[in-house]
């Protein structure tokens, strides 16, 4: 145990000598939690819209109008001809187009039929795909409050809708800071912990200093546990201040209890922790332990269900994500923070994570040499 | 006189390379014993392998009475080692090393705090002792090495060419400190490359090739090569070398 003190004291005391290090782990979660998910957000906003109008008549000026009140659409042309309007889709002006035919508030009113046509830029598949759906919506909307007013008029009513209300659970407003910001402190937890424990071993066998500390009687696990305190610590420095900004700029307060997710967060850092002092354990540079984090760290986030839902992704790949430890913290993270998941729910998470831990630590602690 | 190192036929090959080929000497409680060879001839290799930081390919040693492939951490205990290259941390101060590496081998905060202020006192390092080992002269650097080396009173202290690119006079002190430490019983293990350093050991071994060529003392040596100084003995053991550099 003497021993460990003396590790925390020579730790602890380089780290804060380190101020460039020091100040990115300070800074690096508050900043990036700020500015990405402003701009990580699935909503697709200012699509721009051409419009080729043939009708010329109210029921067309109307439908323009509402498709132009929302904010998802910026109206950029009004054309006279579908081929000047594809030309704004050429010159990526446009990257929808709605084509209004002749006749269309006559056949409206009454054959109660209309065709419209949309033509879709599909570079941007995702902002083309949505703007699609969401025009569609609109026009269905549209088309419904002109059957509503026509049936004032008449006793008939030949329209059949079925309208399907979605009531989105857990996030009501279906705010996308609400779904991305635990995600995206999961994955700066995952960062800071596993780059600062893979470059740390590996620099003292840059600088030579292991070498003093291997001709001591030093225990292999008293190094590793003296490795892995102080970088559990900062861990969780690091996600108690991402747990502040989310409050404080985004609102965002966990449903479930802190404690829950501490308890996980703990957990998790000494499995990924564990996970960088490995790697620290088989490089002999700073870059190759680099690299090689890089590697894993990318593999974490996209298969981490960060930005795709797992849900969705091939049977292999969905088989590779069970041995990914992000995975199971951004799933954690969002349960509690969103859902109010509570200890009995995580059971599984925690013993998984646990058992990572274990394993990754005890291989790190075996793989370190004293003597080669 | 106790024997504290003895090697038989200790031997380590890197792959086809053989680093330390067959070397067989003792070392007795309290001597200076030099460790001489051309750059690449074996020395650090053997050295090493006596730290316990590397485990020998063949042969037999034993160091403080333990067996280097089996009781490596027991070995530890008893030794010191100064690495060729500095590798005190940098980031911390003079005596923030000497606080850690003297809690790493179990010694008391008393006694920590009395060694520190005893080195600080012996190394006149009063103005230095709390600023950070990076901004010290290299002299100095290796003067601290050796000391946190030597803190935990070992019965040997190993030095892989502690004096290397200093001055005479930094030369001079540093071996100061070495018959001091000599004097209270430690057994010092040397390596060099300076002729005059030679002179100062009890006995020398001169490596060549992986293999001990000579092994004797300074003055014995010269008889034997029929040689003025330490220097022509070298080079006429060294000349026959085969290894290029």
């Amino acid at each position: 145990m003497r021993t460990i003190k003396f590790l925390l004291f020579k730790e602890f005391k380089q780290i804060f000598r380190n101020r460039a290090i020091l100040a990115l782990i300070m800074v690096m979660p508050v900043v990036q939690l700020i500015i990405l998910p402003l701009a990580a957000d699935y909503e697709v906003k200012n699509i721009n819209l051409s419009v080729v109008d043939h009708d010329h008549s109210t029921y067309s000026q109307k439908l323009i109008s509402t498709i132009t009140a929302t904010p998802y659409f910026k109206l950029t042309g009004y054309n006279k001809s579908y081929d000047e309007a594809f030309r704004l889709i050429e010159l990526d002006k446009a990257d929808l187009v709605l084509e209004i035919p002749q006749g269309f508030e006559r056949n409206l009113v009454r054959e109660n039929q209309q065709e419209l046509f949309v033509a879709v830029n599909a570079i941007n598949g995702t902002k083309a795909n949505l703007g699609g759906a969401y025009l569609n919506t609109i026009i269905q909307i549209f088309n419904s409050d002109i059957r509503v007013k026509l049936l004032e008029h008449e006793e008939s009513n030949q329209t059949q809708n079925i309208d399907v209300t979605v009531s989105n659970w857990f996030n009501p407003y279906m705010n996308y800071h609400v779904f991305m910001v635990p995600g995206i402190l999961a994955v700066l937890v995952t960062m800071i912990g596993g780059f600062l424990s893979a470059l740390n071993i590996v620099k003292e066998k840059e600088v030579g200093t292991i070498e003093q500390i291997n001709v001591t009687p030093i225990k292999k696990s008293h190094f590793i546990i003296g490795k892995l305190i102080p970088f559990w610590v900062l861990g969780n420095v690091v996600f108690t201040l991402g747990l502040l900004v989310s409050w404080l700029v985004y609102g965002i307060t966990p449903v479930g209890s802190l404690l829950v997710l501490y308890v996980f967060v703990s957990v998790f850092l000494l499995a990924i922790l564990g996970f960088g002092l490995l790697v620290s354990t088989f490089c002999d540079t700073q870059q190759q332990a680099m690299f090689i984090m890089f590697f894993f760290v990318m593999i974490f986030i996209l298969m981490g269900g960060l930005f795709t839902p797992i849900e969705s992704m091939p049977g292999w790949a969905q088989t590779v994500t069970k041995f990914n430890p992000a995975s199971y913290l951004i799933e954690t993270m969002r349960m509690v923070i969103l859902k109010g998941s509570g200890f009995k729910d995580l059971l599984r998470n925690i013993g998984i994570i646990a058992i990572f831990a274990i394993v990754l630590n005890l291989w790190a602690v075996l793989n370190y040499r004293k003597t080669s | 006189m106790e024997t504290v190192i003895r090697t038989e036929k200790l031997t380590k090959r890197f792959g086809d390379f053989i680093a330390t080929n067959e070397i067989t000497f003792e070392v007795k409680k309290g001597e200076i014993f030099g460790f001489l060879g051309a750059n690449g001839a074996g020395k650090t290799t053997a050295m090493r392998m006596l730290c316990g930081l590397s485990i020998p390919s063949s042969g037999d040693a034993q160091v403080a009475g333990f067996d280097v492939y089996k009781q490596t951490e027991e070995i530890k205990k008893n030794i010191g080692y100064m690495s060729q290259k500095f590798s005190l941390y940098e980031d911390l101060t003079i005596l923030e090393n000497i606080k850690f590496f003297g809690g790493i081998y179990g010694l008391t905060d008393k006694q920590i705090k009395t060694k520190s202020d005893s080195l600080v006192e012996k190394l006149g390092l009063h103005n230095e002792a709390k600023k950070l080992v990076s901004g010290l002269p290299l002299g100095w650097k290796q003067k601290l090495s050796f000391s946190v080396a030597v803190l935990h009173d070992p019965k040997i202290v190993f030095l892989d060419e502690p004096t290397g690119g200093v001055d005479p006079l930094t030369r001079r002190q540093f071996w100061e400190l070495i018959y001091d430490a000599a004097d209270t019983g430690v057994t010092i293990f040397v390596t060099t490359h300076y002729m005059d350093e030679a002179e100062y050991c009890n006995r020398i071994s001169i490596m060549v090739d992986g293999r001990i060529d000579a092994l004797d003392s300074p003055v014995n040596l010269k008889k034997q090569f029929n040689a003025n100084s330490m220097d022509e003995v070298f080079y006429q053991l060294a000349r026959g070398a085969k290894r290029a550099e």
